[in-house]
This record gives C-alpha cells, sequence and structure tokens, in this order.
C-alpha cells in the first residue's frame, strides 16, 4: 500500500516483512531510524519469531549475525561510516563462511574530519569485502531492494549490502509502496542455510585454511560473484512480475542508446542527472546516464553494452581514491579500455550536487580533465597549498 | 552431575576411584560412550594444558546436555591446532569466526535458537586469555551485561601463544615473554573473574587441569544456569611457560597450592564455594617449576607474586585450619 513514509521507517517495514528472525543494531547517524523502527517491530510481537540484540559495537552486531546466520538464522543489521569500518574485520569474515547476512549501509562520510553527511566513501571502502554490494535510487528501490537481497544472498549464500543515501533517502518522507505481507511471502521463501551448526549433524565451520586450498577457496568467492551477475537481474526480473514495477538489476540505463556522452554514478544522485539529461537533450545535447545498481559484482558486460555508442564516459563519483582519483573509475575503464573516461569528485560529505554545476559540466564536457572535483573551492586550498 | 559434588581425598597417586562410585558419578572421561568432543591426532604440543582442558570442558557439557551444545572458538592455539582443513579434531558443532568476537559469534547463536524455540540445543563460547581478556573484552562484557545465554570458557595460559608467546593482559608480572623479554613489568593482570563477578551474572567459576573432576563439575554445574555464564581455566602451556611437558598438572597444582591461582565458585556476583588448601605451598616453588621467571625468579617478582597469593588467600578464604 502507498504511503507518506520516511525511507528508514519504509526500509524497517520492509525488512520486517522478510521476516529476519535475529536483528542486530548499533546506533550511528543515518542509520538510526531503520533499526529504532525495527526494535518497535519487535517490542510490540509484529515482528515475531524475532530476537533482537542489542549490541556494544558494530563489530559485536555484525558478529551477533555471523553466530545467528550459522545457527541458520534470517540474520539482519544496519550501520553506516565509522560503525561500517568497526566492522570490516567481520565483514570479510561473514563473506568467507559463506553467511547469507543482508546489511543496510545509509551511506555517510568517514572521518576525520567527522561528517555526518552523505557520500559513499562507506561501502566503497569495503569494495573487495566479498560481499555483494546494492545501490538504491529511490527510497521505494531502497525498500524494494532489501526483498530481493534477501533471496540474491540466500540462493548465494553470500552476504549483501544494500546502500541508501544517508539523510537524502533515509530522512526523506515521500509515497513509497511498502511491500505487502502476502506479496514478501510469496517472493521470498524461508532461509534454508547450505551449512549449518546442528547437534544432530555437527560439522566444523571456520577451519584454518593453508597454502593448499586457500587459493581455490577465493576461486570459488570469486565464481559465486560471477554467478550473482545472473542471479541478480533474475531476481530482479522475478520481483517485477511479482510487484509490477522494476528495482534493482545490475544496470539501468537512461537515454544512453544514442548518447556521445554519458555520465555514471550510483544511488540518489541519478534522479538529478536524470532531470539535467532531460533538460539538455531538449536542448539537443546527446547525454545520457548509466545507473550501477550492482556494484559489486562489478557488470563488466553489461556496462559495456550500456556504453557501446558512447564517446565520453563521465564517472560521477561521491568518494575519493586518495592519490588516485576514482574508485568506480578503475572498473569503468576495465569495462571500455578504449572510451575517453574523465572522473567528477562530487557531493562528499554531504556537498550538494545541483543541477546547475552539473548542467555546466555537461556542457563544457569537452574541457573536462582526466579529473575533476565539483565545486571545489579554489581559494581555501590553494591557501593552504602554498 | 546433577548438582552433586564429590570430593576425593587423593592420597599421592591421584588414581580416582572410579570403580567405587555409582556409574553416574564417575567421571565424564571414564565413560566409553562419551562425545569425545575433542579427538585425538590434534596438533597441540606435548602436554598442552589447553587442550586437556577443552577435552574435558566440552565431554562434560555434551553430557550434561545430551549432546546438545554448539562451539563458537576464538582464534588462538585451540583453534588452529585443531582444524588444520581438510581435518578437524572436533565431534561437535564448532564455528569459529575471529579472534575477538567468540562471545558475540555465540550470542548469535543463542538468538537464533531462541527465535527457533530450539530450547534443547546450549551455547558454549571458548577462546584464550589474549582473546578473552584483551581484545574480546568488549564483546565479553556485553554478552554478560545482555545475560545471553552462553558458557563462555576462558583458557587462561598466561599469553597470546598461538602467536609465538607474547604477553597477554593475563600474563603474571615477571614473567618473560616475546614482547617483555626483561619479564613484564606490568601489574597482576586482568582478573576476569572478577570482572565477570561484578556483572552479577548466574554463575562464575575457575578451575584448573590439575583437578580434572572439578573442572568437569564446574562445566557440568554451569549448564545447570540459564543466562551468561563464565569458567575460568588455568592451563599451563610447556611451550610459552617453559615448563617440562610432563609437568603441566602439577605445575598447574602449584599454581592453586600457593593462593597463587585461587579456585572458587560464584552465584549472582557472590563467592559460594571455594576449593581450600591445607597447608599453603610458597610461590617460589611454583616458579620455579617454570622458566618463564628466569633460572632464579628476582626476590622483588618473588615477594610481589607472593603478596598476590597472600592475598587471595586473605580475601578468598582459601585456609581453613
Ligand atoms: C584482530 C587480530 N589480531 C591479531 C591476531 C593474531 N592472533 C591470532 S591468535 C593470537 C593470540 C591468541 O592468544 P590467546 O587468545 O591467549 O590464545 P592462545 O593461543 O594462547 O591459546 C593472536 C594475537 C588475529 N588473529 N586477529
Ligand atoms: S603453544 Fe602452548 S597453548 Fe599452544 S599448543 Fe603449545 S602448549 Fe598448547
Amino acid at each position: 500500500m502507498r504511503a507518506q513514509i520516511e525511507g528508514s521507517r519504509a526500509v524497517a517495514r520492509t525488512v520486517a516483512r522478510c521476516r529476519p528472525e535475529v536483528v542486530c543494531a548499533y546506533p550511528i547517524s543515518p542509520q538510526t531510524h531503520i533499526v529504532e523502527a525495527l526494535s518497535v517491530l519487535v517490542a510490540a510481537g509484529t515482528l515475531a519469531p524475532c530476537e533482537f540484540v542489542n549490541v556494544e559495537s558494530e563489530f559485536g552486531a555484525m558478529s551477533v549475525a555471523i553466530g545467528a546466520s550459522a545457527a541458520g538464522a534470517r540474520a539482519y543489521t544496519a550501520t553506516a561510516s565509522q560503525g561500517l569500518l568497526y566492522m570490516a574485520e567481520a565483514l570479510y569474515n561473514a563473506s568467507g563462511l559463506g553467511l547469507p547476512i543482508v546489511m543496510t549501509v545509509a551511506n555517510r562520510a568517514i572521518g576525520a574530519p567527522i561528517n555526518i553527511w552523505n557520500d559513499q566513501s562507506d561501502s566503497l571502502s569495503q569494495r573487495d569485502s566479498g560481499w555483494i554490494q546494492l545501490y538504491a535510487e529511490s527510497n521505494q528501490e531502497a525498500a524494494d531492494l532489501h526483498v530481493q537481497a534477501f533471496r540474491i544472498a540466500e540462493e548465494l549464500s553470500l552476504p549483501v549490502m544494500v546502500c541508501m543515501d544517508g539523510f537524502v533517502l533515509t530522512h526523506a518522507v515521500e509515497g513509497i509502496d511498502v511491500p505487502s505481507q502476502e506479496q514478501v511471502d510469496a517472493f521470498l521463501p524461508s532461509y534454508r542455510p547450505r551449512q549449518l551448526l546442528d547437534p544432530d549433524a555437527p560439522i566444523t565451520i571456520g577451519a584454518m585454511v593453508g597454502p593448499d586450498a586457500f587459493t581455490e577457496v577465493r576461486y570459488l568467492a570469486h565464481a559465486k560473484h560471477l554467478k550473482a551477475l545472473e542471479v541478480i537481474p533474475r531476481v530482479a526480473g522475478d520481483f517485477a512480475r511479482e510487484f509490477a514495477r522494476t528495482s534493482g538489476g545490475l544496470v539501468r540505463p537512461y537515454g544512453c542508446q544514442d548518447a556521445e556522452i554519458v555520465v555514471i554514478a550510483l544511488g540518489s544522485v541519478l534522479g538529478t542527472l536524470k532531470d539535467t539529461v532531460d533538460e539538455l537533450r531538449s536542448g539537443g545535447v546527446r547525454v545520457g546516464v548509466l545507473g550501477l545498481t550492482t556494484f559489486r559484482p562489478f557488470p563488466y558486460d553489461a556496462v559495456r553494452a550500456a556504453l557501446r555508442d558512447a564517446r565520453h564516459v563521465i564517472v560521477l563519483e561521491r568518494a575519493l581514491g586518495t592519490g588516485m582519483g576514482g574508485i568506480v573509475t578503475a572498473d569503468v575503464r576495465g569495462s571500455v579500455p578504449a572510451a575517453r573516461i574523465s572522473t567528477v569528485i562530487a557531493g562528499l560529505g554531504g556537498r550538494p550536487i545541483t543541477r546547475a554545476a552539473l548542467r555546466e559540466l555537461l556542457t563544457g564536457a569537452d574541457q573536462l580533465e582526466p579529473l575533476t572535483f565539483l565545486d571545489l573551492k579554489r581559494d581555501v586550498v590553494e591557501r593552504e597549498l602554498t | 552431575m546433577s548438582g552433586q559434588r564429590i570430593k576425593f581425598y587423593q592420597t599421592g597417586s591421584f588414581a580416582v576411584g572410579n570403580r567405587l562410585l555409582k556409574p553416574e558419578q564417575r567421571t565424564v572421561q571414564s565413560d566409553a560412550g562419551r562425545t569425545n568432543s575433542l579427538t585425538t591426532g590434534h596438533r597441540a604440543c606435548q602436554g598442552c594444558g589447553e587442550a586437556l582442558g577443552a577435552r574435558y570442558v566440552l565431554d562434560a557439557v555434551m553430557r550434561a546436555t545430551g549432546n546438545r551444545a554448539v562451539t563458537v572458538n576464538a582464534t588462538g592455539c585451540l583453534e588452529v591446532f585443531s582444524t588444520p582443513f581438510p581435518e578437524s579434531s572436533w565431534r561437535v558443532p564448532w564455528l569459529h569466526s575471529l579472534f575477538g568476537n567468540a562471545p558475540a559469534v555465540a550470542t548469535g547463536v543463542a538468538a537464533a535458537l531462541k527465535a527457533k524455540g530450539r530450547t534443547d540445543v546450549r551455547v558454549v563460547g571458548q577462546g584464550g586469555d589474549g582473546g578473552t581478556v584483551d581484545i574480546g573484552l568488549a564483546c565479553l562484557s556485553g554478552m554478560f551485561e545482555r545475560n545471553d545465554d552462553v558458557l563462555y570458557v576462558c583458557y587462561d595460559n598466561g599469553g597470546y601463544m598461538n602467536t609465538g608467546v607474547q604477553r597477554s593482559g593475563a600474563t603474571p608480572h615477571g614473567a618473560v615473554t616475546t614482547t617483555t623479554p626483561a619479564g613484564n613489568s606490568f601489574g597482576q593482570g586482568k582478573n576476569l573473574p572478577l570482572i565477570a563477578m561484578a556483572h552479577r551474572i548466574p554463575y562464575v567459576a575457575t578451575a584448573t587441569v590439575a583437578d580434572l573432576r572439578d573442572l568437569e563439575y564446574k562445566a557440568a554445574r554451569a549448564m545447570e544456569f540459564h543466562g551468561a555464564r563464565y569458567l575460568h581455566v588455568l592451563v599451563p602451556c610447556p611451550l610459552g611457560w617453559r615448563t617440562a611437558s610432563d609437568k603441566t598438572v602439577s605445575v598447574a597444582r602449584m599454581a592453586v597450592e600457593s593462593g597463587f591461582f585461587p579456585v572458587f565458585e560464584a552465584i549472582d556476583g557472590e563467592v559460594t564455594e571455594v576449593t581450600p588448601i591445607r597447608r599453603p605451598r610458597p610461590v617460589a616453588d611454583y616458579l620455579s617449576l617454570q622458566g618463564r621467571f628466569g633460572e632464579t625468579p628476582a626476590a622483588d617478582v618473588v615477594s610481589r607474586l607472593q603478596a598476590e597469593a597472600d592475598r587471595n588467600i586473605r580475601s578468598f578464604g582459601l585456609v581453613v585450619e
């Protein structure tokens, strides 16, 4: 049913309808509303059976999720920024153990300097943690992606991170169709673990693996990610049939067919980009937008296909690979090695990405440097540098 | 074992008279039908106290729970020597995640079982003293404070043995480790049994591998409670303590008989039972069995450790006339 609702609450209600059996939480802005709402649903008995575990840190949260998942429960947590980094060790462990935990990352900058506003440095820093990473463009998609995430995670025995921009999405109130319990039940079967801690059939999970087998284990992790490139679009297709709307998948091309310039981005900035592109297109500029819904595994083929006609690819990045430039750019370059590619670092720590700035950027695309910092206050940095 | 405590007056041979007891009162290890939770053939050093302690604890837990327990293990010697892939010495459902998170992982297992209504399956977390008193302390304290239904067992060998005998927060003053080559200059170490008791959890106990019957008793007793429980087991490490590998039990016994390692039980944060010492042995006798305090332990180290033992004797009332 469609309702005016905050993004965080929509996600919490949707997650509840996925019937997690263990939810653990440690507060950090801008994730807090999600787990607060879930704790209310658990306390009220709306979400049952479910154990809500108040932990002492994000490291504890991911560890509780690991134990719960290994014991056969559907496990969920949410975090952001420093919290995600505090979890880092356990993130790699969850994926290495093949545990289908689902986590929301309410994207936020990483300090120092401390900054609670949105960019994507946190989730992108965990690029190689073995988690599948999905990025929501809107709150509707954020809600929908969670339903898909549990299916993908459990089909592959891999953890999935659903990333949604902090504040911009988490705290925005808008009309959202929260999936109904009947719909979710029809779409998401109950969790059947690949391996389980069970006194009736004792197994050892998490053994020490030496050089003789470690490469093979890592290869299998890679192979599972490659398989995810088939599973993710299939699940999105099933979702579209069941829920009569499209969300998720690998990439979302918008006006790319005949575009000479294509802008690539992740998350909520895609809305602003599409508006800007519509405006420019009506003025005869051939620009398109490519949204990356799935960043890990990286959908090389889908990106290549969408960029077939582009002569100039601009990657709009909301994180910085220090001393190198764009984190997403590196993967885009791998998809289309021959194309001209520019990186634009934008929206760090919540700096607004305005249509005016994007319009200027795209109309002057031919003069773009390989690496540009959008709206950089030159006078400030020059004072420091001299 | 149903809570009944059997006291033995050992006569010098340390042979425990199982034959004289009813079958249900005999030691777990004397029962051919026990789980054999940690099988032989693992790669612990000869005389490893941790391997000995873990085997007794888990077999007792399995017997107490009718073989319905799940084990979570922190990184450390016990994990490494028992699971070189593709081999495993565990005959119990066993999970290793990380060095510092075993209590939280155990909480997760307990939460999953609770959500699934599986009241028959119990959870045991375990790790070395480094994993427990240092890197895992926040997770452990959280587990205590929430009173999660987990028994956590710390195998205290007084150092980070798996990484090559470095100092931990439980290393005694004066001990030589690879990161305190001149002898550990820090204080007495973190007293985790007391920290656990300060959380007022239902059950805290200490034990050593010198009295295996007591160890079995306490592991089984712990399973009679629900909520967070803590068992701290002194497990000498021949490699790290520089003791002969046939002296593991003797040196553990000397830790108890000198008062240096008090053996007790506490319920809801109050001490309820102590294992008394007849005639306290000097701490110097305990130290002289080991190489880690030097050939002849320095006088100030001896007097400081003796003062610690005296304090234990006083505060726990270890000596009864
Ligand atoms: C985060 C992290 N830091 C360090 C290590 C390295 N490490 C593995 S085991 C270990 C020491 C284990 O010591 P303890 O817990 O006392 O167990 P023991 O080996 O003595 O039985 C260390 C430092 C690690 N695995 N993870
Ligand atoms: S180093 Fe010590 S704790 Fe580790 S296996 Fe050897 S004796 Fe046991």
